[in-house]
């Protein structure tokens, strides 16, 4: 029903934010790839303006960046799997009638609120240290020798870290659409003698789906760009370099400026492929 | 008979609960604790757990070597400064997408979500080396602008959410009544938006808050936030894990205080559309 | 009471910070940024020390820890500056800023008591560029092995001053007691070009090997590397701790001070921190040279952490006041007067091992000085080299390329893959780098 009058109101008040992100995107980015272009490495004083694709088929053609893909899946992938699956469970726990309801809440979502550096570091030396980390502790009661989960599983020991900050997000918005959850429906169910794990499967998990993608969108956009865990706890060692990681390492440690934009475009690109991909998802669920 | 079924139940649902909540929050309840052992005792083997001496020595030495009260100071005023600005920015947009869609509206929140993005690294010389051309370098205002920027498209997406959820009969009652497109988003439209709006804020502030990559290579001291003032306690030479403990509380602790006491908003506005 | 004096600070602090930062107006501030080392902390502490002789300079001081000071720190130089008046590099660096022509020279200009002659030659010439001194080294080091003189003598053997890498492997083997936590050597796994990749490449100049040859090809496939990997792992996996492939510098100090090490090969600095009030095996600390292969090298490294000027400095002669100051020998006095003469920075002055004070207080102060001098920068491999450098090369492209092997060796030292591999992918990335770099 709206007037003429109030699209180009409309227009004009959403103008502002297009306008603003457009420009974060466009200067900055045009930047990047008129460096991704030329061979700029400030070290040495160099800065050529135009080596053609030079950069990107060095970028694309070394062993690393392969690598670096799989290993962001991985990790993403991970991620993903524990705070959904953790998540889930959660939001069905805090939903049950009990003592206390609002202080779990808090003990639950508190990591949330803890700067990535901040877990990162804590988790690294007084849980995961081999010497003096809590694990090897516990570890040692148990009769186990030390385990050094930074070197032995350090992809698994990062997605503990950063699943740990995430869970809580997961739980939040899930606990949401848990709780508006048609209870008449679930009862009648439980009327019928439907097992647990049937009204899971046909009635909670249907009613959660959507949420379910929402945090996937939400995580995944985050979690592309996770960077403070593995500078703090790896430096990109063992196989966890992501990505977004191998771009650092070429623009920061390398101080190839040239080769770390053709990456940093190359994983514009990338993200955007699986934003479109994770939006058709989203878009569909989001119009109904 | 059914009664004392039920007050089981709530005992062993209580228990688990309990037991996951600890579970999640044992990292912080350690970090805390370490803070006020000394420095032997913090590795002490096997752990102590509350029976130690408790020192707030930590503290006090953290205090000394680095100025905390003015780190604290630029995280406040980085983290709501960009929030504010961007709420400015994003709630005519996400009105306007909500109630007056036009057909590219869904492709341009769309791509609005996908800036976000976009890797830091990749854009930090074309950052740094336009900042530095305006002069903003270590300026508590490059990062409100940069931080608003990123946040910018989750904002928008949060908020154009929660429009969807009012009623397009309420603003077309008030049109009818003669309200004008101002007052309708100020008497109409925004009580409605309230709580969507707040959980909103606190979110953004949240991110702001922990956000590590642009407030460390953006700031040398003027703008320095929190996330700066940790790395000064990251591994520095001998034993360390008080310290880092004490610094880390330090970082944190406003956050969660400020997330403790808002949660309530922030479980009931964070939907992101979730919820039909 | 001390929570309220926090407390009390706090909101004193908080006033300062918003309202009256900038009342004195005349004062020139300079920005220093540093390292959260020991000693640079130290160096902080002494703040009001140096007002009271300069009242017309204010320090600010940025102190992080050292990646994410070298993040800060690149970023800026290679942008042109201008956010740091005096910045703390170290060897590595400061040849490289320095041809750039970002650094002001120090050659003149210093305070007339600050005195460059008595600078240990050595640590100033891996300062200098084309005959000017670009940084003043703050403290300098090599590396040398520290080792437990009770654990030792129960081991039944004697520590040679100059000690060979087969008797430190068989004496680090006789040394372990994984039982009683006692590993027989600790030394550099995690990966890094100032950390693990710091050690292996001294360690491999006594194993007669070398980074490149002279026509910059990489020299990983080269038998000598892979005897050092191999004696490196094979005694490492023998006698070091668990979780060596994670421990650096700070890791193995700790490990040390606890009492868990037998042996640990690293930098002289550390011989205050193991012999200090920290360290629970204080009194029962020897100190060797770093071992050798009978082949003419060490595996001694040199480094010099140092105070540079940016030339995009606008101070730079409040700046030079102050890195007067801090690497003057008047500092070293003021160190000592507060907290012993064990304290003061090493490894940079002539005068301080001739002072009969400090070798009195320091046990280590000798073998310090002659693993510094030990040490040849500019001839630092048995065969030929194109580079200067111990425990580096002196290219802008090494810490890229060293940050990727020392992952290599690392993953090697975890068991996540063999030297043989590890020395082969090193070999390979090197071999890209060098070309993308244009050798």
């Amino acid at each position: 029903m709206a007037t003429a009058h109030s699209k180009s109101a409309a227009r004009l008040m959403i103008a502002p934010a297009v306008f603003v992100l457009l420009v974060w995107m466009l200067i900055p980015l045009c930047m990047t790839l008129y460096f991704s272009f030329a061979d700029y490495r400030p070290m040495r004083g160099v800065f050529e303006t135009w080596i053609g694709f030079e950069n990107f088929i060095r970028f694309l053609t070394s062993s690393s960046f392969l690598s670096s893909l799989v290993t962001t899946l991985q990790m993403v992938g991970g991620i993903l799997v524990i705070t959904i699956a953790g998540g889930v469970l959660m939001a069905l726990l805090l939903d049950q009638p009990m003592f206390g309801q609002g202080i779990v809440r808090i003990l639950v979502i508190a990591p949330f609120f803890v700067m990535p550096t901040v877990s990162a570091l804590v988790w690294k030396n007084m849980f995961f240290n081999v010497d003096n980390g809590l694990f090897s502790y516990l570890f040692q009661g148990l009769g186990f020798p030390p385990y050094d989960f930074l070197s032995q599983s350090p992809l698994l020991s990062i997605i503990v870290i950063v699943a740990w900050q995430w869970l809580p997000f997961a739980t939040l918005i899930l606990l949401t659409a848990v709780q508006s959850l048609d209870s008449e429906q679930l009862e009648a169910a439980e009327m019928d003698g439907a097992p647990a794990l049937a009204r899971f499967r046909f009635i909670i998990l249907p009613h959660l789906s959507r949420a379910i993608t929402v945090v996937i969108l939400i995580q995944t956009i985050f979690l592309l760009s996770i960077f403070a865990e593995i500078f703090v706890t790896t430096n990109g060692a063992f196989g966890t370099r992501t990505l977004t990681y191998l771009v650092y390492q070429r623009v920061l440690e390398s101080q190839n400026i040239g080769l770390g934009s053709a990456g940093g475009i190359v994983a514009v690109i990338l993200a955007n492929v699986i934003a479109i991909f994770l939006m058709r998802i989203v878009g569909k669920n989001l119009d109904n | 008979m059914a009664r004392a079924i039920t007050t089981q139940k709530k005992v062993m649902w209580t228990t688990l609960a309990w037991c996951f909540g600890l579970l999640m929050f044992f990292p912080i309840l350690w970090t805390f604790l370490t803070s006020f052992k000394t420095e032997a005792t913090a590795i002490a083997d096997p752990p102590v757990w509350f029976l130690f001496d408790w020192t707030t020595q930590n503290y006090a030495d953290v205090q000394d070597r680095s100025n905390y009260p003015k780190a604290l100071m630029n995280s406040i005023i980085i983290a709501v400064g960009s929030t504010f600005l961007g709420i400015l920015i994003a709630v005519p947009a996400a009105w306007a997408m909500a109630f007056v869609p036009g057909k590219r509206t869904k492709d341009v929140l769309l791509w609005m979500l996908s800036t976000k993005m976009l890797p830091a690294v990749g854009v930090l010389y074309p950052i740094v080396l336009l900042a530095k051309w305006l002069g903003v370098m270590d300026s508590r205002i490059l990062l409100v602008v940069v931080l608003m920027l990123i946040n910018l498209p989750i904002i928008v997406w949060m908020l154009y959410t929660y429009f969807r959820e009012i009623p397009g009969e309420i603003l077309e009652a008030a049109r009818m009544d003669g309200a004008g497109l101002r007052s309708e988003i100020l008497y109409v439209l925004t009580p409605m938006a309230v709580p969507g709006i707040a959980s909103t804020i606190l979110l953004n502030i949240i991110l702001a808050w922990n956000e590590a990559f642009w407030t460390i290579l953006l700031t040398t001291v003027d703008a320095a936030p929190l996330t700066k003032f940790i790395a000064s306690f990251s591994a520095p030479e001998g034993l360390f894990y008080a310290k880092l403990s004490a610094a880390s509380m330090l970082a944190i602790a406003p956050i969660l205080i400020m997330g403790w006491f808002s949660q309530k908003q922030l479980v009931r506005g964070l939907t992101f559309g979730a919820v039909k | 009471m001390s929570i309220k004096r926090t407390l009390l600070t706090s909101v004193v602090g908080l006033a300062l910070a918003t309202g009256i930062a900038s009342a004195d107006g005349h004062a020139t501030t300079i920005t220093i940024a540093t390292v959260n080392n020991g000693d640079m902390v130290r160096m902080q502490g002494l703040t009001d020390a140096f007002n009271e002789a300069h009242p017309d300079i204010t320090l600010e001081w940025v102190v992080l820890e050292e990646n994410v000071l070298r993040q800060n720190l690149t970023t800026d130089i290679s942008t042109g500056g201008g956010a740091y008046d005096v910045m703390t590099i170290g060897t590595y660096e400061v040849p490289i800023w320095g041809k750039n022509g970002w650094l002001v020279s120090l050659s003149d200009g210093m305070a007339d008591d600050w005195n460059a002659d008595d600078l240990l030659p050595a640590i100033a010439g891996g300062l200098t560029v084309d005959g000017e001194l670009y940084a003043a080294p703050f403290y300098g080091e090599s590396s040398m092995v520290m080792y437990r003189t009770d654990l030792m003598e129960a081991a039944g053997l004697e520590m040679p001053d100059a000690p060979t890498w087969d008797f430190i492997r068989e004496a680090a083997a006789a040394m372990t007691d994984r039982d009683n936590d006692i590993n027989g050597i600790c030394a550099r796994g995690k990966a890094g070009w100032g950390e693990n990749m710091a050690f292996l490449t001294a360690m491999s100049n006594s194993f007669g090997a070398r980074w490149f040859d002279e026509d910059w090809n990489a020299q990983f496939d080269s038998p000598e590397w892979a005897a050092t990997i191999d004696f490196y792992l094979g005694m490492m996996n023998e006698s070091g701790p668990a979780g060596a492939a994670n421990n650096g510098f700070n890791e193995n100090l700790t490990l040390f001070q606890q009492g868990k090490c037998g042996m640990w090969i690293d930098a002289t600095v550390a011989a205050s921190f193991v012999t200090g009030a920290d360290s629970t095996v204080a009194d029962k600390v020897g100190f060797a040279l770093a071992p050798d292969n009978g082949l003419g090298k060490r595996g001694n490294w040199l480094w010099a952490w140092s105070l540079a000027i940016p030339t995009s400095s606008q101070k730079q002669d409040a700046a030079k006041t102050f890195i007067s100051w801090a690497t003057g020998p008047g500092y070293t006095e003021l160190v000592a007067a507060n907290e012993g003469w064990a304290n003061v920075p090493p490894g940079t002055r002539t005068s301080l091992y001739e002072n009969q004070a400090y070798l009195d207080a320091a046990p280590f102060a000798q073998m310090t000085l002659d693993s510094i001098l030990s040490a040849d920068p500019t001839n630092p491999t048995v065969q030929p080299v194109p580079y200067t450098g111990i425990q580096f090369v002196a290219i802008p492209e090494f810490a890229g390329i060293a940050t990727q092997t020392g992952q290599q060796f690392s993953d090697a030292l975890a068991g996540n893959q063999t030297a043989a591999e590890a020395l082969a992918n090193s070999q390979a990335l090197t071999t890209e780098e060098m070309e993308a770099a244009g050798y």
